[in-house]
């Protein structure tokens, strides 16, 4: 399999804070990888390290083969999949205009254009095509964060990276994101990473979970795995949960 | 009564002091507003610049009006052009500050999200920041207008046109209802340019789904 994401021996601070300590990482293709750990474990920080939102103090990053540093890097990011808690929609634009941001970013889309992009992928969201011309605040926690997808997905990435994407929304909300989630990494094959601090969410979405700890990656591998052989009583302790 | 009476019979008078007093202000309005806005977004970006920028600009407003006119007499001599810079360079605080206000406190998760999807600066600048500021800016161009065409009545006192003429006449010959009148004009030149802008305000407000 190719490698979509490597991570060599990274580390990084915010000041004097360290926040990832020599961190290494190899995402397969077609992978859905879970990280989950506690707040301030540097899981986001990890997650920002993909798109180069984050710069590793030492170490390299390499996305589809590439390395991150020396590269161009608004041009890696649109084709790379953001999506994060609460959907980050941009207040001014409509919900066709936030879905068509990224591909507007390389070329003027028309009207035609737009409005085509943005029902195909309301359909794949399952949102009907009206919400398009509402604006974010008329949207229910739920939609926007479907419409956050969306634009996450709209340029057709093969990497997506998810930060508690669905850590604002209800329960019964939130299963049906799940399944929706999985459904469309089946019928795309994109490679999903995906943060987390709901260990049943991780352990459901999961291809491999990678359970984090004071900057470090403190054990990885198959649900089935970690919850057979948990390293430590945090681990066990987390799972239980 | 007695002012209706004078509006009335110095209607032409009244009328030129009027256009005059528009011209003035709506050049020191361009020139500020321009000005301003580009001192605003240029100083968001340059944080150390922020801090000289808006303490100049806050020490030349402490400044009596009166008296920032009189200082630049000797550069700029009297007349229309010393009124225009010195509207100008009032109008400026409330543009710049409203700009810088504005462009700075756009929430930094959106500005991230932007940067991840892919953005570079300027399209992060013009795409999102910006529009996103665009309440603030017109709300601070809003108290520039008033202010510009307020002040505007003091240009007079080095010899500019204006509504400020009417004023001083009154004052210089004794003719309260003149001097009343001339104020009673700007106040309402004051007022409508507001109006319309909060107009203006809120159509884009709305454009951008915000109001």
């Amino acid at each position: 399999m190719d490698k979509a994401i490597e991570i060599r021996d990274c580390s990084a601070a915010y000041g004097e804070n360290k926040v990832l300590n020599h961190v290494s990482l190899t995402v397969e293709k077609g992978e859905f990888v879970v990280i989950i750990g506690p707040s301030g474990c540097g899981k986001t920080t990890l997650l920002k390290m993909m798109n180069g939102l984050v710069i590793p103090l030492e170490g390299e990053v390499a996305v589809n083969g590439e390395l991150i540093r020396g590269c161009d890097l608004s041009a890696m990011r649109r084709r790379i999949g953001y999506a994060v808690q609460g959907a980050g929609l941009f207040p001014h634009m409509t919900v066709e205009d936030n879905i068509c941001y990224v591909p507007g970013l390389e070329r003027r889309l028309t009207q035609e254009e737009k409005k085509i992009l943005a029902e195909k992928m309301l359909e794949l969201v399952q949102l009907p095509g009206e919400v398009g011309k509402r604006f974010p605040r008329q949207l229910s926690g739920g939609q926007k964060q479907r419409v956050g997808i969306a634009r996450a997905l709209a340029a057709a990435p093969d990497i997506l990276l998810m930060d508690e994407p669905f850590g604002a929304v209800d329960e019964i909300t939130r299963r049906g994101l799940q399944e929706e989630l999985l459904a469309l990494q089946r019928k795309t094959g994109i490679t999903i990473v995906f943060i987390t601090h709901d260990i049943g969410e991780a352990f459901h979405l999961g291809s491999r979970v990678l359970i984090m700890k004071e900057g470090e990656i403190w054990q990885e591998g198959k649900p089935e795995e970690l919850q057979k052989a948990p390293r430590d009583e945090f681990v066990r302790s987390l799972i239980r949960r | 009564m007695q002012l209706i009476q004078i509006l009335w019979d110095r209607r032409d008078f009244f009328l030129i002091c009027l256009l005059e007093h528009i011209r003035i202000s709506l050049t020191a309005v361009v020139c500020a507003g321009v000005l301003g806005i580009l001192t605003g977004v240029f100083i968001s970006r340059h944080k150390k610049a922020a801090g000289i920028a808006l303490g100049v600009i806050n020490v030349v407003y402490t400044v009596p009006s009166i008296s920032l006119l009189g200082f630049l007499i000797p550069f700029t001599g009297i007349g229309d052009k010393t009124a225009v810079i010195a509207l100008t360079v009032y109008g400026l605080l409330p543009i710049v500050r409203n700009t810088y206000t504005g462009l700075v406190n756009v929430d930094a998760g959106i500005l991230e999200v932007a940067e991840g999807l892919g953005a570079d600066g300027k399209q992060i600048l013009f795409g999102i920041r910006f529009p996103l500021a665009i309440p603030v800016i017109i709300s601070g161009f809003r108290n520039m207008v008033v202010m510009i065409i307020a002040m505007g009545g003091i240009a007079s006192f080095i010899g500019a046109g204006g509504l400020g003429a009417a004023i001083y006449r009154g004052i210089t010959t004794y003719n309260m209802a003149l001097t009343a009148a001339g104020s009673l004009l700007i106040a309402l030149l004051a007022l409508l340019s507001d109006w319309l802008l909060s107009r203006a305000e809120k159509a884009v407000n709305r454009r951008y789904g915000i109001g």
